[in-house]
Protein backbone atom coordinates (compact mmCIF):
# COMPACT_ATOMS: atom_id res chain seq x y z
CA UNK A 1 0.00 0.00 0.00
CA UNK A 2 2.65 2.57 0.74
CA UNK A 3 5.09 1.58 -2.22
CA UNK A 4 1.51 2.11 -4.16
CA UNK A 5 1.44 5.22 -2.63
CA UNK A 6 4.93 6.18 -3.26
CA UNK A 7 4.96 5.24 -6.92
CA UNK A 8 1.35 6.98 -7.38
CA UNK A 9 3.07 10.12 -6.32
CA UNK A 10 5.19 9.83 -9.48
CA UNK A 11 3.36 12.39 -11.75
CA UNK A 12 4.38 10.39 -14.79
CA UNK A 13 3.68 6.59 -13.14
CA UNK A 14 0.09 8.45 -12.67
CA UNK A 15 -0.33 9.51 -16.34
CA UNK A 16 -0.03 5.99 -17.78
CA UNK A 17 -2.19 4.09 -14.56
CA UNK A 18 -4.75 6.86 -14.98
CA UNK A 19 -4.82 6.67 -19.05
CA UNK A 20 -5.31 2.84 -18.67
CA UNK A 21 -8.39 2.95 -15.59
CA UNK A 22 -10.27 5.86 -17.51
CA UNK A 23 -12.08 3.55 -20.16
CA UNK A 24 -13.21 1.35 -16.73
CA UNK A 25 -14.27 4.13 -15.01
CA UNK A 26 -16.03 5.64 -17.76
CA UNK A 27 -18.06 2.13 -18.14
CA UNK A 28 -19.14 2.01 -14.30
CA UNK A 29 -19.85 5.62 -14.18
CA UNK A 30 -22.35 4.89 -17.45
CA UNK A 31 -24.20 1.79 -16.42
CA UNK A 32 -25.06 2.96 -12.57
CA UNK A 33 -26.02 6.66 -13.72
CA UNK A 34 -28.50 4.88 -16.77
CA UNK A 35 -29.59 2.21 -14.41
CA UNK A 36 -30.12 4.66 -11.89
CA UNK A 37 -32.28 7.39 -13.72
CA UNK A 38 -34.29 4.67 -15.60
CA UNK A 39 -35.38 3.18 -11.91
CA UNK A 40 -35.19 6.42 -10.47
CA UNK A 41 -37.85 7.97 -12.77
CA UNK A 42 -39.43 5.45 -13.94
CA UNK A 43 -39.54 1.92 -12.36
CA UNK A 44 -39.94 3.52 -8.61
CA UNK A 45 -43.03 4.36 -7.36
CA UNK A 46 -44.70 8.00 -6.52
CA UNK A 47 -44.20 8.86 -3.15
CA UNK A 48 -47.49 9.37 -0.85
CA UNK A 49 -46.89 12.76 0.22
CA UNK A 50 -45.41 14.38 -2.64
CA UNK A 51 -46.06 12.94 -6.02
CA UNK A 52 -44.19 12.50 -8.76
CA UNK A 53 -42.23 15.62 -7.41
CA UNK A 54 -40.27 13.69 -4.88
CA UNK A 55 -38.21 11.59 -7.88
CA UNK A 56 -35.63 15.09 -8.15
CA UNK A 57 -34.19 13.43 -4.83
CA UNK A 58 -31.94 11.21 -7.28
CA UNK A 59 -30.30 14.24 -8.54
CA UNK A 60 -30.35 16.22 -5.45
CA UNK A 61 -28.92 13.60 -2.73
CA UNK A 62 -25.94 12.42 -4.74
CA UNK A 63 -25.07 16.01 -5.39
CA UNK A 64 -25.29 17.11 -1.82
CA UNK A 65 -23.62 14.14 -0.29
CA UNK A 66 -20.89 14.55 -3.04
CA UNK A 67 -20.79 18.25 -2.37
CA UNK A 68 -19.33 17.69 1.36
CA UNK A 69 -17.71 14.08 0.07
CA UNK A 70 -15.11 16.03 -2.42
CA UNK A 71 -14.23 18.72 0.40
CA UNK A 72 -13.68 16.39 2.79
CA UNK A 73 -11.41 14.42 0.11
CA UNK A 74 -9.74 17.58 -0.98
CA UNK A 75 -8.91 18.55 2.70
CA UNK A 76 -7.80 15.24 3.04
CA UNK A 77 -5.57 15.32 0.30
CA UNK A 78 -4.05 18.49 0.59
CA UNK A 79 -2.77 17.72 4.46
CA UNK A 80 -1.32 14.98 2.84
CA UNK A 81 0.34 16.97 0.59
CA UNK A 82 1.03 19.54 2.89
CA UNK A 83 2.60 17.38 5.41
CA UNK A 84 4.66 14.86 3.07
CA UNK A 85 5.01 17.78 0.02
CA UNK A 86 3.21 15.18 -2.29
CA UNK A 87 3.13 17.53 -5.64
CA UNK A 88 -0.02 14.69 -6.85
CA UNK A 89 -1.49 15.61 -3.67
CA UNK A 90 -1.73 19.24 -4.91
CA UNK A 91 -2.62 18.62 -8.47
CA UNK A 92 -5.30 16.35 -7.66
CA UNK A 93 -6.77 18.66 -4.70
CA UNK A 94 -6.95 21.33 -7.96
CA UNK A 95 -8.48 19.37 -9.88
CA UNK A 96 -11.14 18.93 -7.87
CA UNK A 97 -12.42 22.12 -6.98
CA UNK A 98 -14.35 23.02 -10.19
CA UNK A 99 -16.09 19.71 -10.12
CA UNK A 100 -16.89 19.71 -6.19
CA UNK A 101 -18.15 23.94 -6.41
CA UNK A 102 -20.15 22.58 -9.72
CA UNK A 103 -21.94 20.04 -7.75
CA UNK A 104 -22.26 21.91 -4.44
CA UNK A 105 -23.97 24.64 -7.23
CA UNK A 106 -26.46 21.48 -8.51
CA UNK A 107 -27.21 20.39 -5.51
CA UNK A 108 -28.71 24.31 -4.14
CA UNK A 109 -30.17 24.51 -7.61
CA UNK A 110 -32.28 21.23 -7.29
CA UNK A 111 -33.56 21.74 -4.04
CA UNK A 112 -34.54 25.25 -4.50
CA UNK A 113 -36.37 24.00 -7.38
CA UNK A 114 -38.02 21.27 -5.14
CA UNK A 115 -38.58 23.85 -2.48
CA UNK A 116 -40.86 25.96 -4.24
CA UNK A 117 -43.57 23.55 -4.99
CA UNK A 118 -43.07 21.34 -1.86
CA UNK A 119 -42.33 24.18 1.02
CA UNK A 120 -43.40 26.98 -0.92
CA UNK A 121 -40.56 28.65 -0.99
CA UNK A 122 -37.55 28.56 -3.24
CA UNK A 123 -34.64 29.85 -0.26
CA UNK A 124 -34.65 30.01 3.79
CA UNK A 125 -32.02 31.01 5.74
CA UNK A 126 -31.94 27.89 7.81
CA UNK A 127 -29.09 26.26 9.66
CA UNK A 128 -28.85 23.10 6.49
CA UNK A 129 -29.17 26.02 3.07
CA UNK A 130 -26.81 28.57 4.60
CA UNK A 131 -23.88 26.28 6.05
CA UNK A 132 -24.43 24.90 2.02
CA UNK A 133 -24.26 27.93 0.44
CA UNK A 134 -21.30 28.53 2.94
CA UNK A 135 -19.63 25.58 1.12
CA UNK A 136 -20.21 26.79 -2.61
CA UNK A 137 -18.20 30.31 -1.59
CA UNK A 138 -15.64 27.77 0.16
CA UNK A 139 -14.75 26.42 -3.28
CA UNK A 140 -15.28 29.33 -5.02
CA UNK A 141 -12.32 31.16 -2.56
CA UNK A 142 -10.71 28.46 -2.99
CA UNK A 143 -10.39 28.46 -6.94
CA UNK A 144 -10.06 32.57 -6.38
CA UNK A 145 -6.79 31.74 -4.64
CA UNK A 146 -5.24 29.24 -6.88
CA UNK A 147 -5.93 31.81 -9.96
CA UNK A 148 -5.00 34.57 -8.01
CA UNK A 149 -1.37 33.09 -6.75
CA UNK A 150 0.62 32.57 -9.97
CA UNK A 151 3.48 30.32 -8.50
CA UNK A 152 1.76 26.65 -8.06
CA UNK A 153 3.19 25.70 -5.08
CA UNK A 154 2.59 28.69 -2.59
CA UNK A 155 -0.98 28.55 -4.50
CA UNK A 156 -0.92 25.12 -3.09
CA UNK A 157 -0.30 25.92 0.39
CA UNK A 158 -2.30 28.75 0.85
CA UNK A 159 -5.24 26.60 -0.84
CA UNK A 160 -4.42 23.85 1.70
CA UNK A 161 -4.89 26.08 4.41
CA UNK A 162 -8.22 27.14 3.24
CA UNK A 163 -9.24 24.11 2.86
CA UNK A 164 -8.29 23.28 6.73
CA UNK A 165 -9.85 26.26 7.85
CA UNK A 166 -13.11 25.56 5.72
CA UNK A 167 -13.12 22.00 6.93
CA UNK A 168 -15.43 22.67 10.20
CA UNK A 169 -18.25 23.39 7.73
CA UNK A 170 -18.51 19.85 6.95
CA UNK A 171 -19.74 18.87 10.13
CA UNK A 172 -21.77 21.46 10.82
CA UNK A 173 -23.81 21.17 7.15
CA UNK A 174 -24.67 17.50 8.68
CA UNK A 175 -25.41 17.81 11.91
CA UNK A 176 -27.48 21.35 11.03
CA UNK A 177 -30.64 19.39 10.93
CA UNK A 178 -30.29 17.68 14.30
CA UNK A 179 -28.73 20.56 16.28
CA UNK A 180 -31.21 23.50 15.47
CA UNK A 181 -34.66 23.46 13.88
CA UNK A 182 -34.59 23.98 10.47
CA UNK A 183 -37.10 23.82 7.57
CA UNK A 184 -35.14 21.36 5.87
CA UNK A 185 -36.24 17.66 6.68
CA UNK A 186 -33.35 15.56 8.57
CA UNK A 187 -31.58 12.64 6.93
CA UNK A 188 -33.47 9.38 5.34
CA UNK A 189 -30.00 7.88 4.64
CA UNK A 190 -27.88 6.95 7.28
CA UNK A 191 -24.93 4.30 8.48
CA UNK A 192 -25.91 3.39 11.67
CA UNK A 193 -29.86 3.14 11.18
CA UNK A 194 -32.58 2.19 8.44
CA UNK A 195 -33.30 4.13 5.98
CA UNK A 196 -36.89 5.50 6.29
CA UNK A 197 -37.12 5.43 2.46
CA UNK A 198 -38.77 2.51 1.01
CA UNK A 199 -36.95 0.02 -0.69
CA UNK A 200 -38.16 0.27 -3.89
CA UNK A 201 -37.25 3.70 -3.80
CA UNK A 202 -33.92 3.34 -1.74
CA UNK A 203 -31.82 1.39 -4.52
CA UNK A 204 -32.12 3.68 -7.35
CA UNK A 205 -31.35 6.25 -5.13
CA UNK A 206 -27.53 4.68 -3.90
CA UNK A 207 -27.32 3.30 -7.54
CA UNK A 208 -27.22 7.27 -8.25
CA UNK A 209 -24.78 7.85 -5.48
CA UNK A 210 -21.93 5.76 -5.84
CA UNK A 211 -22.90 6.71 -9.90
CA UNK A 212 -21.84 10.32 -8.87
CA UNK A 213 -19.23 9.00 -6.66
CA UNK A 214 -17.67 7.46 -9.90
CA UNK A 215 -18.45 10.29 -12.03
CA UNK A 216 -16.49 12.80 -9.97
CA UNK A 217 -13.48 10.36 -10.06
CA UNK A 218 -13.78 10.05 -13.66
CA UNK A 219 -14.05 13.34 -14.23
CA UNK A 220 -11.28 14.13 -11.90
CA UNK A 221 -8.75 11.76 -13.59
CA UNK A 222 -8.87 13.75 -16.72
CA UNK A 223 -8.83 16.83 -14.75
CA UNK A 224 -5.75 15.59 -13.01
CA UNK A 225 -4.15 14.09 -16.21
CA UNK A 226 -4.61 17.80 -17.63
CA UNK A 227 -3.16 19.05 -14.72
CA UNK A 228 -0.35 16.80 -14.73
CA UNK A 229 0.80 17.81 -18.54
CA UNK A 230 0.70 21.40 -17.39
CA UNK A 231 2.75 20.88 -14.33
CA UNK A 232 5.61 18.83 -16.10
CA UNK A 233 5.78 20.80 -19.03
CA UNK A 234 9.11 21.29 -18.77
CA UNK A 235 9.96 17.72 -18.31
CA UNK A 236 11.36 15.19 -20.62
CA UNK A 237 8.48 12.57 -20.51
CA UNK A 238 5.96 15.24 -21.57
CA UNK A 239 7.97 17.11 -24.51
CA UNK A 240 8.62 13.03 -25.56
CA UNK A 241 4.49 12.78 -25.24
CA UNK A 242 4.03 15.90 -27.16
CA UNK A 243 6.17 15.90 -29.89
CA UNK A 244 5.38 12.21 -30.62
CA UNK B 1 8.37 10.34 10.64
CA UNK B 2 10.75 13.21 10.53
CA UNK B 3 10.81 15.91 13.11
CA UNK B 4 9.88 18.21 10.08
CA UNK B 5 6.68 16.02 9.17
CA UNK B 6 5.68 15.88 12.51
CA UNK B 7 5.67 19.41 12.95
CA UNK B 8 3.59 20.30 9.57
CA UNK B 9 1.51 17.50 10.87
CA UNK B 10 1.06 19.42 14.14
CA UNK B 11 0.62 22.67 12.28
CA UNK B 12 -2.36 20.60 10.25
CA UNK B 13 -4.15 19.55 13.77
CA UNK B 14 -3.75 23.04 15.49
CA UNK B 15 -5.53 24.55 12.60
CA UNK B 16 -8.81 22.26 12.20
CA UNK B 17 -9.22 21.55 15.60
CA UNK B 18 -8.94 25.41 16.34
CA UNK B 19 -11.18 26.32 14.00
CA UNK B 20 -13.37 23.36 15.81
CA UNK B 21 -13.27 24.85 19.18
CA UNK B 22 -13.75 28.45 17.51
CA UNK B 23 -16.52 27.93 15.54
CA UNK B 24 -17.94 25.31 18.46
CA UNK B 25 -18.28 28.27 20.84
CA UNK B 26 -19.57 30.81 18.32
CA UNK B 27 -22.45 28.24 17.65
CA UNK B 28 -23.24 27.57 20.83
CA UNK B 29 -23.05 31.18 21.92
CA UNK B 30 -26.06 31.99 18.73
CA UNK B 31 -27.55 28.87 19.67
CA UNK B 32 -31.09 30.40 19.30
CA UNK B 33 -30.32 32.63 17.08
CA UNK B 34 -30.05 29.84 14.59
CA UNK B 35 -33.34 27.78 15.21
CA UNK B 36 -35.56 28.86 12.05
CA UNK B 37 -38.82 29.29 14.17
CA UNK B 38 -40.21 28.90 17.78
CA UNK B 39 -42.44 26.43 18.99
CA UNK B 40 -46.30 27.49 20.08
CA UNK B 41 -45.42 26.65 23.56
CA UNK B 42 -42.65 29.29 23.32
CA UNK B 43 -45.01 31.82 22.03
CA UNK B 44 -47.62 30.92 24.73
CA UNK B 45 -45.15 31.67 27.71
CA UNK B 46 -43.80 34.91 26.56
CA UNK B 47 -40.41 33.48 24.70
CA UNK B 48 -41.22 34.44 21.10
CA UNK B 49 -40.99 38.67 20.46
CA UNK B 50 -43.34 40.39 21.10
CA UNK B 51 -43.17 43.60 18.45
CA UNK B 52 -41.67 42.13 15.25
CA UNK B 53 -41.68 39.54 12.71
CA UNK B 54 -40.81 35.58 13.82
CA UNK B 55 -41.66 32.09 12.53
CA UNK B 56 -43.63 29.70 14.03
CA UNK B 57 -42.83 25.99 13.52
CA UNK B 58 -45.51 23.06 14.66
CA UNK B 59 -48.62 20.47 13.33
CA UNK B 60 -51.58 21.64 12.01
CA UNK B 61 -54.27 20.98 14.11
CA UNK B 62 -56.70 19.19 12.57
CA UNK B 63 -60.30 20.30 12.80
CA UNK B 64 -59.30 23.97 12.85
CA UNK B 65 -58.71 24.74 9.17
CA UNK B 66 -61.47 27.16 8.29
CA UNK B 67 -61.14 28.94 5.19
CA UNK B 68 -63.56 31.95 4.02
CA UNK B 69 -65.43 30.81 0.74
CA UNK B 70 -64.69 32.95 -2.03
CA UNK B 71 -61.64 34.84 -0.82
CA UNK B 72 -58.17 33.51 0.28
CA UNK B 73 -58.67 33.96 3.39
CA UNK B 74 -57.68 31.02 6.39
CA UNK B 75 -57.29 30.31 9.70
CA UNK B 76 -55.89 27.58 11.69
CA UNK B 77 -54.16 26.30 14.51
CA UNK B 78 -50.63 25.66 14.90
CA UNK B 79 -49.91 23.48 17.72
CA UNK B 80 -46.77 20.96 19.18
CA UNK B 81 -49.23 18.83 21.13
CA UNK B 82 -49.30 20.89 24.03
CA UNK B 83 -50.35 24.42 23.30
CA UNK B 84 -51.59 25.82 20.32
CA UNK B 85 -51.63 29.38 18.86
CA UNK B 86 -54.28 30.31 16.57
CA UNK B 87 -52.87 31.84 12.62
CA UNK B 88 -54.74 34.16 10.22
CA UNK B 89 -53.46 34.05 6.24
CA UNK B 90 -54.36 35.31 3.56
CA UNK B 91 -52.89 34.06 0.34
CA UNK B 92 -51.95 30.56 -1.51
CA UNK B 93 -51.11 27.47 0.48
CA UNK B 94 -48.18 25.16 -0.62
CA UNK B 95 -49.50 21.68 -1.73
CA UNK B 96 -48.03 19.79 1.43
CA UNK B 97 -50.63 22.21 3.95
CA UNK B 98 -53.12 19.90 5.13
CA UNK B 99 -54.51 19.06 8.82
CA UNK B 100 -51.53 17.26 10.68
CA UNK B 101 -48.83 18.34 8.47
CA UNK B 102 -45.71 19.82 9.98
CA UNK B 103 -45.47 24.05 8.72
CA UNK B 104 -43.52 26.96 9.10
CA UNK B 105 -45.25 30.19 9.32
CA UNK B 106 -43.49 33.81 9.34
CA UNK B 107 -45.49 36.64 10.98
CA UNK B 108 -45.90 38.74 14.26
CA UNK B 109 -48.52 38.41 16.40
CA UNK B 110 -51.55 41.10 16.95
CA UNK B 111 -52.83 41.91 20.75
CA UNK B 112 -54.99 38.98 20.67
CA UNK B 113 -52.08 36.89 20.46
CA UNK B 114 -53.41 35.71 17.20
CA UNK B 115 -50.56 35.38 14.60
CA UNK B 116 -50.87 37.37 11.03
CA UNK B 117 -49.15 35.38 8.45
CA UNK B 118 -47.60 36.69 5.54
CA UNK B 119 -45.98 33.31 4.44
CA UNK B 120 -46.81 29.82 5.79
CA UNK B 121 -44.13 27.00 4.47
CA UNK B 122 -44.74 23.32 4.75
CA UNK B 123 -42.38 21.34 5.99
CA UNK B 124 -42.12 17.30 5.07
CA UNK B 125 -40.69 14.49 6.72
CA UNK B 126 -37.83 12.49 5.70
CA UNK B 127 -39.55 9.55 5.11
CA UNK B 128 -40.58 8.43 1.17
CA UNK B 129 -42.95 5.78 0.55
CA UNK B 130 -45.79 4.56 -2.17
CA UNK B 131 -48.88 5.28 -1.57
CA UNK B 132 -49.79 1.85 -1.17
CA UNK B 133 -47.36 1.26 1.43
CA UNK B 134 -49.00 4.25 3.16
CA UNK B 135 -52.19 2.83 3.09
CA UNK B 136 -51.34 -1.04 4.32
CA UNK B 137 -49.46 0.93 6.98
CA UNK B 138 -52.81 2.98 8.53
CA UNK B 139 -54.61 -0.17 8.30
CA UNK B 140 -51.89 -1.58 10.55
CA UNK B 141 -52.10 0.90 12.98
CA UNK B 142 -56.40 1.02 12.31
CA UNK B 143 -55.98 -2.72 13.13
CA UNK B 144 -53.54 -3.00 16.34
CA UNK B 145 -55.74 0.45 17.50
CA UNK B 146 -58.92 -2.05 17.56
CA UNK B 147 -56.92 -4.85 18.85
CA UNK B 148 -55.95 -2.79 22.02
CA UNK B 149 -59.48 -1.01 22.51
CA UNK B 150 -60.84 -4.96 22.45
CA UNK B 151 -58.54 -5.78 25.02
CA UNK B 152 -59.04 -2.88 27.37
CA UNK B 153 -63.01 -4.03 27.01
Amino acid sequence: MWQFMHKLSSPKYFYDLSGKMLPWFILATAILLIYGLYAGLILAPPDYQQGDGFRIIYVHVPCAIWSLGIYTFMTITAAIGLIWRMKMAHIMVRASSVIGAWITFAALATGSIWGKPMWGTYWVWDARLTSELILLFLYLGFIGLQTAIPNRQTAAKAGAILLLVGFVDIPIIHFSVDWWNTLHQGASLSLLSKPTISPSMLYPLLAMIVGFGLLFATILLMRTRNEVLLWENQSRWVQRLISC
Amino acid sequence: MNPKRTKRLTFVLIIVIGMAIAVGLALYALNQNINLFYSPSQVVTGQAPKHHMFRIGGIVKPGTIHQIPHSLDVSFDVTDKVNQVEVKYKGILPDLFRAGQGIVVDGQLNHHGVFIASQVLAKHDATYMPPEVRAALKEAKHYKHIKSVGKIQ
